[in-house]
Parts: C-alpha cells; sequence; structure tokens
C-alpha cells in the first residue's frame, strides 16, 4: 500500500470539497489500495460525520425514505419499513457480499464500489479505466464477467453491486452535496456508461459528497430480486434482475425492471417495460419484454452465455412477481 | 508522499484499554492486533475480505479487520477470540466446535467463532438473510446458517460440523417457547 494521510472528519462540510479520498467503511477502497490500483495521498474518513439515520421522506405523506448515506448495508437490509414495504432492497442487500462485509459497508460506498474486471485489478494489464489510454485486455480476453449491455471498445466492464440494481427499479435518487449546493440525481443515471472515458464510473464529481438516497413511496407492486452467481453465496452476480411489477383484474398495470452484472451501471429499459402495460401476466409477454430489452445486447467471448442467461432470469422474475407459472412457455 | 505523522489511537480489546501510536496509518485492525498487541488468535487468510478468517467483533458488529485500519478504530470496543472464553472457561461456541469437531487445521476457527458469535446475535435481533422466506420473521435452520456463515471459508471444509456446532448452541439458547 502506498503510503497517505489520514484525517477524521466530523461534520459532512468537512467532506465537501476537502482534498482527499473519502473512506466509508473502507471494504472497496482499502483492498483495492492494497493492490495499489487505488493509491489516494490522503484519506478522509467519513465514519463520524452522521448521516447514518434512515427517515421518512417523501412531499408531504412521508410515505417515502430517506436513507443516509453512511448508513450500513446491514441496517438498511434489517429497516423494518424496507423490509416491509421495499423488500426488494433488503433482498439485493442481503444477496451480496457476507454478513461482516455489510456490517461496515455503506450506502454510499456501495454505489461508489468500482468493478470486478480482473484485468482492472492486474496492475500488468492493460486497462482504460484504471490508466486511461493503455487499451482493454478485456475485449479479447477473459470476459466472463462482463458487459453485454451499453459497452465500448474502450472498456466493458460491468458494475458489480447489488443494491443499485434494486435502487434503480424502485426509482430511488441520489443526493449529492457539493460546493455548488445539493443536487439530486436518479439512481438509474448516476453510474455511467464507458465511451472513451470508462475511468469515471458515476457523474460524481471531485469533492462532491453523497448525502442520502431517497425512496419513493412503495407503488403497491410486487418486488423480486433474483441474483444468478457461481456460488451460492457470496459471490458477485452472473446476472440479476430487480423487479418490481402490479397486476389488477388478470392485467399487468405497471412494472419496473432493472438488470445487474449485465451493462457498466444498472440497465433500465422503460420503453420496454411499458410493453408489458395492459396484458396479462403470461410467458409471450415476459419474452417480449425480455426480448426487447436484450435487443441491443453483445457479446464478448465467454460471456456469450450472459445474453441468454439474462433473458430467462428477466422471464424467471417476471414470473415469481406476478406469481405466473411460465414452464411451458418459450 | 504526505510526511508521516503520529496517530496516537485508544482501543478497548477485550475489555482492556490499549493505547497505539501508530507511526503510518497503513496498518490494519488485524495487523494492529496480531503485531502490536501479540493476539495472534484473529488469523490473516486472505486479506481482502474473501475469507472470514480475520473476524473480529467490533462496537457488538462482527467485521473483517483486515478490510479497516487500525486508525479508523480509534476509541471502538473490541473483541477477539482471546477475549471469548479462556482454557477451562470455553464460551458455548468454542466447547462445541470441539465437541463438534467443526475444525481440521484450525486456521479458520478463530474467524469462525468470532462471526458465528456476533451471528447468532443478528439471528436474535431477527435480521433477515436472502434464504428467509419471511424478511420479517425468519426462523433458525441449517440452510439459514450456512447462508450466514457464508463469509467465512473453511479450506479443509468441515463445514458440516461448524454448522452442527453452531446449531447445537443456537438450540440450546433458544427459549423453548419460541418455536418460530
Ligand atoms: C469479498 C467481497 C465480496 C463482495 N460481494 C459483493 C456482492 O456480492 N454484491 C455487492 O453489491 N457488493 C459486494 N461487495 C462490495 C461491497 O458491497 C462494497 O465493498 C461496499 O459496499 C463498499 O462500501 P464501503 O462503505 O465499504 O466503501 P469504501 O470502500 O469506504 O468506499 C468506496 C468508494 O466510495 C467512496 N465513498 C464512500 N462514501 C462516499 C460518500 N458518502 N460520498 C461520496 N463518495 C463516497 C469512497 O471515496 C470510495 O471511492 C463485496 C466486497 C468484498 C470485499
Ligand atoms: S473492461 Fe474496462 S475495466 Fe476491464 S480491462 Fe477493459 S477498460 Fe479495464
Ligand atoms: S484475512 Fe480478512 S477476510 Fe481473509
Ligand atoms: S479447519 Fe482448516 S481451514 Fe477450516
Amino acid at each position: 500500500m502506498r503510503a497517505f494521510a489520514y484525517a477524521r472528519a466530523a461534520t459532512p462540510s468537512d467532506a465537501i470539497g476537502a482534498d482527499g479520498r473519502l473512506i466509508a467503511g473502507g471494504t472497496n477502497l482499502l483492498d483495492l489500495m492494497k493492490l495499489e490500483i487505488e493509491t489516494p495521498d490522503r484519506l478522509i474518513d467519513v465514519n463520524h460525520i452522521g448521516l447514518d439515520e434512515i427517515a421518512p421522506d417523501g412531499d408531504g405523506n412521508g410515505d417515502g425514505l430517506r436513507i443516509g448515506a453512511m448508513v450500513r448495508n446491514a441496517d438498511l437490509a434489517a429497516d423494518d419499513r424496507v423490509r416491509r414495504d421495499w423488500p426488494l432492497l433488503s433482498r439485493a442487500l442481503l444477496a451480496g457480499a457476507s454478513g461482516q462485509i455489510r456490517n461496515r459497508a455503506t450506502t454510499g460506498g456501495n454505489l461508489m464500489q468500482r468493478t470486478r474486471c480482473p484485468y482492472f485489478y492486474d496492475l500488468a494489464a492493460a486497462c482504460n479505466k484504471r490508466d486511461p489510454g493503455t487499451g482493454c485486455d478485456a475485449l479479447a480476453g477473459r470476459n466472463r464477467n462482463h458487459a453485454i449491455l451499453g459497452a465500448s471498445d474502450h472498456c466493458i466492464a460491468t458494475y458489480p453491486g447489488d443494491m443499485a440494481v434494486a435502487l434503480a427499479a424502485l426509482d430511488a435518487v441520489v443526493e449529492i452535496e457539493g460546493a455548488a449546493g445539493t443536487r439530486r440525481v436518479p439512481v438509474a443515471a448516476f453510474h455511467r456508461l464507458p465511451g472513451d472515458t470508462p475511468q469515471r464510473d458515476t457523474v460524481l464529481e471531485p469533492g462532491e459528497l453523497i448525502r442520502a438516497v431517497t425512496l419513493p413511496a412503495p407503488t403497491g407492486g410486487r418486488q423480486v430480486y433474483r441474483k444468478v452467481r457461481d456460488r451460492r453465496s457470496y459471490a458477485f452476480a452472473l446476472v440479476s434482475v430487480a423487479a418490481d411489477v402490479t397486476v389488477a383484474d388478470g392485467a399487468i398495470t405497471r412494472a419496473a425492471l432493472a438488470l445487474g452484472g449485465v451493462a457498466h451501471r444498472p440497465w433500465r429499459d422503460p420503453d420496454a417495460d411499458a410493453l408489458l402495460v395492459g396484458r396479462a401476466p403470461d410467458g409471450a409477454a415476459f419474452a417480449a419484454v425480455a426480448d426487447a430489452i436484450l435487443r441491443g445486447a453483445r457479446g464478448h467471448g465467454d460471456n456469450d452465455f450472459k445474453i441468454p442467461l439474462a433473458r430467462r432470469t428477466l422471464i424467471a422474475a417476471l414470473a415469481e412477481a406476478t406469481g405466473t407459472d411460465v414452464r411451458t412457455a418459450a | 508522499m504526505p510526511a508521516p505523522t503520529d496517530h496516537p489511537i485508544t482501543l478497548t480489546v477485550n475489555g482492556t484499554v490499549e493505547t497505539l501510536v501508530l507511526a503510518d496509518p497503513r496498518v490494519s485492525l488485524l495487523d494492529a492486533l496480531r503485531q502490536r498487541l501479540g493476539l495472534t488468535g484473529t488469523k490473516k487468510g486472505c486479506d481482502h475480505g474473501q475469507c472470514g478468517a480475520c473476524t473480529v467483533i467490533v462496537n457488538g458488529r462482527r467485521i473483517n479487520s483486515c478490510l479497516s485500519l487500525a486508525v479508523m478504530h480509534d476509541g471502538d470496543a473490541i473483541t477477539t477470540i482471546e477475549g471469548l472464553g479462556a482454557p477451562g472457561a470455553l464460551a458455548p461456541l468454542q466447547a462445541a466446535f470441539l465437541h463438534h469437531d467443526g475444525f481440521q487445521c484450525g486456521y479458520c476457527t478463530p474467524g469462525q467463532i468470532m462471526s458465528a458469535t456476533a451471528m447468532l446475535e443478528e439471528l436474535r435481533a431477527g435480521w433477515p438473510s436472502v434464504v428467509s422466506d419471511d424478511l420479517t420473521a425468519p426462523a433458525l435452520s441449517d440452510d439459514e446458517i450456512r447462508e450466514r456463515m457464508s463469509g467465512n471459508l473453511c479450506r479443509c471444509a468441515a463445514y458440516p460440523n461448524i454448522v452442527a456446532a453452531i446449531r447445537a448452541v443456537a438450540d440450546a439458547a433458544a427459549p423453548a417457547e419460541d418455536a418460530a
């Protein structure tokens, strides 16, 4: 690990515009610092700035939730309101990492976690994300865990997290504070596509602090999180699907789907979701929306399997959310 | 490179107040416990949060001590395997691991036992896991134990006996009226 200076922030304003890298749970940053993939000169410890409350939120009725950036993943997953009204969020958090890591990992840090591309972790490899302009060894390399949607010739990495996939489907918003004030960015637009600047994972600007994530009131739909991985626990997603689907009188009235493990950000496609509205929940409807979401999907060799896997996982999640038996369908 | 500054920190380790001066903030909580305080019961497996051998309990919660800087724990209360029990006065989980042969080489064992200690508290507090059918009322099962202990790997694959040991302690602690 490279040498660095350490300072403790006492308040959020100490952390805004501070000269240095914020450290929250440290479960991603320290891992990367040990490997010298991240080499900050200065760490600002935000573990004592507060922002660790979960409170009612929302215009007037308070049916939403405001989650402080320093709320630990374990506390968020176990919060009674989250378990009752946003079970998708609980399940996505609990599907990630381990009990030990969730006790440390924070809401802000989880959003900001970096890719698990093996070449990003290998200092001897070419990687535009780690070292802009050097190339991308994943393109013609081992790319089993890489993107099938929204990738570029510069980077095919995925955002690896689970929590943000659930938050994207739930239309959550990230509250960001910088020197210029506060701004709100939907979780679905918080992570960027790689384009020709894959070194930038998110729209967060230097010096900005994530203060909170806000959840709008629950939609009343059935919420499902399905994560497919190489081992049953303590592994990142190959593909995951978050679904929030409402059915009334035999027809779907609203659907929100998000995919994880397939792109540089949690993948949402509201136009495709809209194809479900007004249709009876059946295998044909689910296949149609899955095909629409995956119409631009492209594999890179090792990860070709993710396209049919994503299709099946979408169909399975929709079946679970609507209580439909699709075993005989396409 | 930043000039080194001394960071004095105070940790309460197994009930004893310890003051350390860290000349370099790079030291992990794990290395501080093992190298500075001589508490070598806590093990280093991967040093990257992937194996759980370094699990300790900080302010009541299990964490990976390898993925935390000692300097971030100024003021915290830490329990290591040395603080759980002692020869002749073993904690229930320590005794159960012996009784059920919950180890072979023993390298992962301190981490397993620290993790299980805190995990049973989490279960008692009603925390759900991803295998809980009902998120609001998780019930103890071997599947729950396996999932909740997935952050602790065992290269010797003593898993069945580890689950049996934890199960025995959980069942013994469960109040009889509570069938759920
Ligand atoms: C073995 C292992 C397995 C894992 N498995 C999974 C998994 O299956 N699913 C999953 O989703 N995750 C998984 N993770 C990742 C884990 O969820 C993240 O490491 C964790 O959520 C990061 O949170 P943190 O608070 O520790 O962040 P830190 O490591 O402290 O910080 C990460 C980044 O966020 C920035 N940051 C932190 N807080 C703020 C803030 N308030 N404002 C602005 N920037 C901020 C930091 O500057 C840093 O760049 C795993 C991790 C490990 C080690
Ligand atoms: S996919 Fe992205 S992160 Fe991986 S090597 Fe290529 S540029 Fe780097
Ligand atoms: S040594 Fe800390 S998790 Fe492996
Ligand atoms: S007993 Fe050998 S690693 Fe678990």
